[in-house]
């Protein structure tokens, strides 16, 4: 027989209040473990996203020109056939400070082409980069060599064109190696060959039309970076090309705030609980105490038992609490996530906070009860009885 | 110098016009060893007197020493350290902790002192034995009999061996036989040494204490030695 057999005998005993309490305390960390690791599942999620986006930062020639073109619908002003960039100045982007972070650098080059009668814009890609900086395109076919081209999926529909045909273009003569399967994207209308093969047959060599580059960007100041090329290519225009990203990810900063917010509620809510119960629990037992007191307890050792009490309830409802959050965040994130087949990440620090705040709550709310128990003058509450 | 010592004890309760005097200047001493009844009418600060021995109520004046140590010049906690250490109590409804075994019962105070779980259940065992209840070690307070409630609440008061015994009317809610059970136990430990001092209203368990303290009005009326004296004393102050 300790304070802590005491405790637990009593707790076996009154098991509808320490249900009661438990339930409390288990509902608050459980909705803050499913909101917590919803939030923080669905922010894995983007930023895998992001490093999967591909081209994050886009290079294109510096222009005084307006671009007059709105929803794919061109009314001319900008022209790909005015400024070009040196593709020798790449190298520059190699040395920035955060190079590190640069995945990939995909120079393109551009220039109107005719095809059986018909203009049609023809890229000239570096096909390393484009596996980093595209990861969606999928070649139905045969990447092309130097004397091969793929068209998208639309320019070949509307050109004819299929595998192994053999397509004259602007004086030479290439073999359609394969077709990009449908992107959704303006890739579909164009043809693409290696970049060497169009800046020759664009009459273009060593300059590049625009550049994509891919930037590894889950904790890089992407601003920075942007900024950091901007100096490296002075005549280039750099810009970042994650608004979409961004704003899911402001979203989710509001989501995580609210969550937080509905944590501490829940949380206050249950300490609430404890504390009522708590309450209840000492002036019930008075006499209990007093016969403790009679015997010898000191005042902080009839605190021990009623904080030991919450202390085990609480610990309880932390580590199942946990586990039902999880089990919640698990059954709600296919309403909040894009992905399919998506899982909850397992957190150990959000278990231990998830613990220590249920702990917390549950002592904190039970210190003023314990402390008014081990105040009780013995005399009065024996008399109680 | 005596072991135990009240010195002009008053207690009042209440103010104004509801005010009553409980103890009125009780002064008395009690050597180690000595059983004790303290008998009077209803009113007359018998349990008052037995709570303010127990250290649990503080008197509005005098001074109580045991050991000579000046109990209600110690601070709550050390109060608490000299009830574990020197004061067994038996309450007359038995004030046994429900949820509680009978032998976690006798365990309580040894709850709070440092010794293995082994220890502290020999103990309580050894002490169950010793009011005759050996073998009923795991039943809960309501699985026994009222007389068998009383020897286990009188077992939780000696496990520890304090050298002083309270007992506030330990046979109230007994019947006859089981009741001169619980004075012979009482008689057999005041016989081995410890300090008893029960407040009965019952002549024929004072006779079994040492002497009576007769109380009335909240003052000591009569102190005697003899069984006899007291059963008349006790009448006398009945009837009075």
């Amino acid at each position: 027989m300790t304070l802590k057999d005491i405790a637990l005998l009593n707790l076996r005993r009154r098991k509808a209040k320490a249900a009661f309490v438990l339930a409390g305390l288990m509902v608050g960390v459980a909705t803050m473990v499913a909101l917590m690791s919803l939030t923080q599942t669905l922010t894995e999620e983007i930023n895998h996203k992001l490093e999967k986006y591909g081209a994050n930062i886009l290079i294109t020639p510096r222009s005084d020109q307006l671009q007059l073109n709105y929803g794919g619908l061109s009314l001319g002003g900008f022209s790909f056939e005015t400024t070009e960039i040196k593709e020798a100045d790449l190298g520059a982007i190699k040395h920035i400070k955060n190079a590190a972070n640069v995945a990939a650098v995909g120079p393109m080059v551009l220039g109107k082409v005719t095809v059986n009668q018909r203009a049609v814009l023809l890229a000239g890609v570096d096909w390393d980069a484009a596996q980093i900086l595209k990861p969606w395109w999928k070649i139905v076919g045969q990447r092309p060599g130097p004397q091969e081209m793929v068209p998208g999926a639309e320019a070949a529909r509307l050109l004819g064109l299929k595998t192994g045909d053999r397509v004259s273009l602007a004086g030479r003569e290439l073999t359609v190696s394969g077709v990009l399967a449908p992107t959704g994207s303006q890739d579909d209308q164009l043809l693409f060959t290696p970049l060497a093969a169009a800046q020759g047959m664009l009459n273009k060599p060593g300059l590049v039309s625009m550049v994509e580059v891919a930037a590894l960007c889950k904790d890089c100041p992407i601003e920075e970076m942007v900024a950091q090329i901007g100096r490296a290519l002075p005549g280039a225009k750099v810009m970042a090309i994650q608004s979409v990203v961004k704003g899911r990810m402001q979203t989710l900063a509001h989501f995580r705030s609210f969550s937080l917010g509905v944590s501490l509620l829940v949380a206050l809510l249950g300490g609430l609980v404890v504390l009522v119960t708590m309450m209840g629990s000492v002036k019930e037992r008075t006499g209990e105490i007093g016969i403790f007191r009679a015997i010898g307890f000191r005042q902080g050792q009839v605190m021990r038992v009623i904080l030991t009490e919450s202390m085990m309830l609480s610990l309880a409802a932390g580590l199942l609490g946990y586990l039902l959050g999880l089990l919640a965040g698990e059954l709600a994130l296919p309403l909040f996530s894009e992905g399919h087949g998506g899982h909850i990440v397992w957190d150990p620090g959000l278990a231990g906070a998830a613990v220590m705040l249920a702990v917390a709550a549950g002592v904190v709310a039970s210190l003023y009860p314990a402390w008014l128990a081990s105040r009780l003058d013995p005399h009065e509450a024996l008399r109680a009885l | 110098m005596s072991f135990l010592r009240a010195d002009n004890l008053s207690k009042t309760y209440g103010s104004g016009e509801a005010e009553a005097s409980a103890l009125a200047g009780v002064s008395f001493t009690i050597e180690q060893g000595e059983f004790v009844a303290v008998m009077g009418p209803s009113g007359s600060g018998k349990s008052t007197l037995l709570s303010v021995l127990g250290a649990l109520n503080t008197p509005d004046q005098g001074g109580y020493f045991v050991d000579e140590m000046d109990i209600y010049s110690l601070n709550q906690n050390q109060r608490a350290d000299f009830r574990r250490e020197y004061l067994g109590f038996v309450f007359q409804s038995f004030n046994l902790v429900p949820y509680l075994s009978l032998a976690e019962n006798v365990m309580l105070p040894l709850a709070i002192k440092k010794m293995s779980r082994g220890q502290r259940w020999d103990m309580a065992r050894e002490a169950l034995g010793r009011v005759g209840l050996a073998g009923k070690e795991r039943r809960l307070p309501s699985q026994v009999s009222g007389g068998e409630q009383e020897r286990a609440a009188v077992a939780r008061a000696l496990v520890n061996r304090p050298p002083i015994l309270l007992a506030d009317e330990p046979t109230g809610n007994l019947d006859q036989a089981t009741s001169q059970q619980i004075m012979e136990l009482l008689t057999r430990l005041g016989n081995e040494g410890m300090t008893i001092i029960m407040v009965t209203h019952s002549p024929e368990c004072a006779a079994y204490a040492g002497r009576l303290l007769s109380m009335r009005d909240g003052r000591l009326a009569g102190s005697s030695p003899q069984a006899a004296a007291a059963l008349a004393a006790c009448t006398a102050a009945a009837t009075a």
